[in-house]
């Protein structure tokens, strides 16, 4: 699809990512606001806790660190230059808390001092640069570094990874962001109010350039600086190394993080209602003839047991509320809400009281 | 002083770096000028702008968003804005590059067709709508942040976002930030053209990467440095938990006046844009 419109890709990749007003809709600013919210409540609660007043500075002067590096040009093999967000940087130094309040000051600056970026849309862009990229480079970092000593190799190459890896994920949220705004927001004439592109061509359009360019650039920028760190300022390394002020700097829990990508699942859930067709092997049996005319025979066995179960949220939609998107994401949070509840049950009875003790361990 | 393609990735950086300085210089010096949004509490126009930029996006008609383009050319005349800066700075700068990553959308929008340029290319009308929805709101929204930025001194800016509900203690990081980015700035202008002040020839890419990570890995430590010395310095100060300004705003009548004409602005246009 991309090959169609080969000069968005470079656009995309150097201005898009500070998402503008104008290409979302007041409605998705608001949801991304209230997403990105959590993580600064919590994230300044954790740093005010083991930090107080020594917090204040320390955001301020990452934030402005964050802002200067983003204007540094860095060049790539081949020739092109771009720019590094530094949001997987601030994270693997100083944890992930301090990166999301630190890179949210710096793009609210850009906002408001620069006109870089919107004002409305600052939300979506937090919850993309300062929560979505330092939290997914930080839990890969921690992933390949393991243990490692401070002079690993294992560490800048944890780095490179985790910088090319979570600003691609940032990339595809915002492409998420830009994709479902034609489907969600149209005239009655069916013109598109805000970004016009569809998923498939956002996603594309977002992805190609930074799996090749823009990330590049922030995984080699990261690992780099690791790398130097590692030889000329290896306290600064170590700041945030010692399993248990690791463990309080970051406050950073797998499951947790866990349980936050499994919300993040269930706002995207409605997507599902975008793809044509049904899924593969669900079929009713009146799908069934559809798909294929020539089966004449619906099998007689699917026939009488259809109407043995009827489910509580049929087709996960909740016919009270009118809304197919909102039914869904409803009917996902009922669904985790009843397997979780299932498997805590499970593991209670199966293990008796010993659930206090594995909690401890998370 | 060098051809384009020939500017190495320091003197883009630096140049870059100079601009941002220079911008910020021209900012403040507007920003001093005796005109009618200068001339307001910032409070008042931080929810302007703010109920402005959600009718620009709420808006489900056209014209209604051209008009409140209109109306931000009125607003920078009567706040001796420069009309030339005020356009190119919007329509050059951002919407430049949404006007291409629009273009495709004309064709590739079913739609009645407006104009066949070639047998199976035609501008649809849908397409037409849907780019010029988009430029005009992004624009527009710019057009009425940067109307914000160029009419307000910094500082005064950050106290009235206090009427946002944003807490103290953001503010007091959003004006500590300000203050060391430009501190960091001149730092890392001064790494850049000492570099560039040794070098003969040009340093491969793979050098120059290594040599922007040690300068950001050197910054890095400045910064985390600084950051321990300042709170030190601010502890020496006495420094207390709660921060306070000085000088509290004062609403006149001129700014309840202009506040509510502003604010019925947004609201008519955010009716007319729903229901037209």
């Amino acid at each position: 699809m991309l090959a169609s419109y080969p000069h968005l890709g470079p656009l995309f990749s150097q201005t898009q990512m500070h998402i503008p007003d104008g290409y979302l809709s007041p409605l998705t600013s608001l949801v991304m606001f209230l997403l990105v919210l959590p993580f600064w409540v919590r994230a300044a609660r954790v740093l005010r806790q083991r930090l107080s007043t020594r917090l204040v500075p320390l955001i301020a002067l990452f934030a402005a660190f964050s802002f200067v590096i983003m204007m540094f040009n860095v060049p790539l093999p081949g020739g092109t230059t771009g720019h590094a967000v530094g949001g997987a940087l601030a994270a693997i130094i100083l944890g992930p808390e301090v990166a999301t309040l630190a890179i949210s000051i710096a793009l609210v600056i850009q906002a408001l001092f620069f006109g870089d970026g919107g004002i409305l849309a600052v939300g979506a862009n937090c919850f993309n640069m300062a929560v979505v990229l330092p939290y997914s480079s930080y839990a890969i970092y921690q992933l390949i570094a393991g243990r490692s000593p401070v002079d690993s190799a294992r560490r800048p190459f944890g780095a490179l990874v985790g910088g090319w890896v979570g600003l691609n994920l940032a990339a595809f949220f915002t492409a998420v962001e830009f994709g479902i705004q034609p489907l969600l927001f149209k005239a009655a004439d069916g013109t598109p109010l805000y970004a016009p592109y569809p998923l498939e061509v956002a996603i594309p359009a977002m992805m190609i350039p930074h799996i090749l360019v823009a990330s590049v650039i922030e995984g080699l920028v990261t690992g780099a600086v690791v790398a130097y760190l590692q030889r000329a300022n290896r306290p600064l390394l170590e700041l945030n190394l010692q399993p248990e002020a690791a463990a309080q700097v970051a406050g950073f829990r797998p499951v947790r993080l866990l349980w936050v990508a499994l919300a993040v699942l269930i706002v995207l859930t409605p997507l599902g209602l975008l793809a044509p067709g049904t899924a593969w092997g669900e079929w009713a049996s009146e799908e069934l003839a559809q798909i294929d005319p020539s089966l004449r025979a619906i099998p007689e066995g699917l026939k009488q047991l259809e109407g043995l179960w009827g489910a509580p949220l049929a087709d996960y939609d909740v016919p009270a509320l009118g809304n197919a998107n909102l039914g869904y994401v409803l009917s996902a949070v009922i669904g985790v809400f009843l397997t979780a509840v299932t498997v805590w049950l499970f593991t209670a009875l199966l293990t008796g009281r010993r659930t206090g003790a594995m909690r401890k361990r998370v | 002083m060098f051809n384009r393609k020939r500017r190495g990735v320091i003197e883009r950086t630096l140049a870059g770096i100079s601009e941002a300085l220079e911008n910020t210089l021209f900012t403040e010096d507007i920003a001093r000028r005796p005109g009618l949004l200068q001339g307001l509490d910032a409070r008042v126009k931080v929810v302007a702008v703010v109920a402005l930029l959600v009718a620009v996006s709420l808006s489900h008609s056209l014209a209604v968003i051209a008009g409140l383009y209109l109306f931000t050319l009125f607003l920078a005349w009567r706040s001796q804005v420069p009309l030339g800066f005020f356009v190119r700075r919007v329509w050059l700068f951002l919407p430049f590059f949404t006007g291409i990553v629009v273009l495709p959308v004309l064709f590739i929008t079913p739609g009645p067709p407006l104009l066949t340029l070639l047998p199976g290319l035609s501008v649809t009308r849908t397409g037409l709508q849907a780019a010029l929805f988009l430029l005009l709101r992004v624009g527009t929204s710019v057009s009425y942040a940067i109307l914000l930025i160029l009419t307000t001194p910094w500082a005064t800016l950050l106290k009235a976002l206090s009427v946002l509900r944003v807490p103290d203690a953001v503010i007091v990081v959003l004006g500590m930030t300000h203050r060391y980015i430009f501190l960091l700035l001149h730092t890392a202008n001064e790494m850049f053209l000492a570099r560039q002040s040794r070098v003969v020839g040009r340093a491969s890419p793979a050098d120059q990467r290594r040599w922007i990570a040690a300068t950001i890995g050197v910054l890095l430590g400045k910064s985390f440095h600084l950051s321990n010395e300042v709170y030190l310095a601010m502890l020496a100060r006495g420094l207390r938990s709660t921060p306070r300004t000085l000088e509290p705003f004062r609403l006149r009548q001129r700014d309840w006046a202009w506040g509510s004409a502003l604010l019925a602005l947004a609201l008519a246009a955010i009716v007319i844009g729903r229901t037209a």
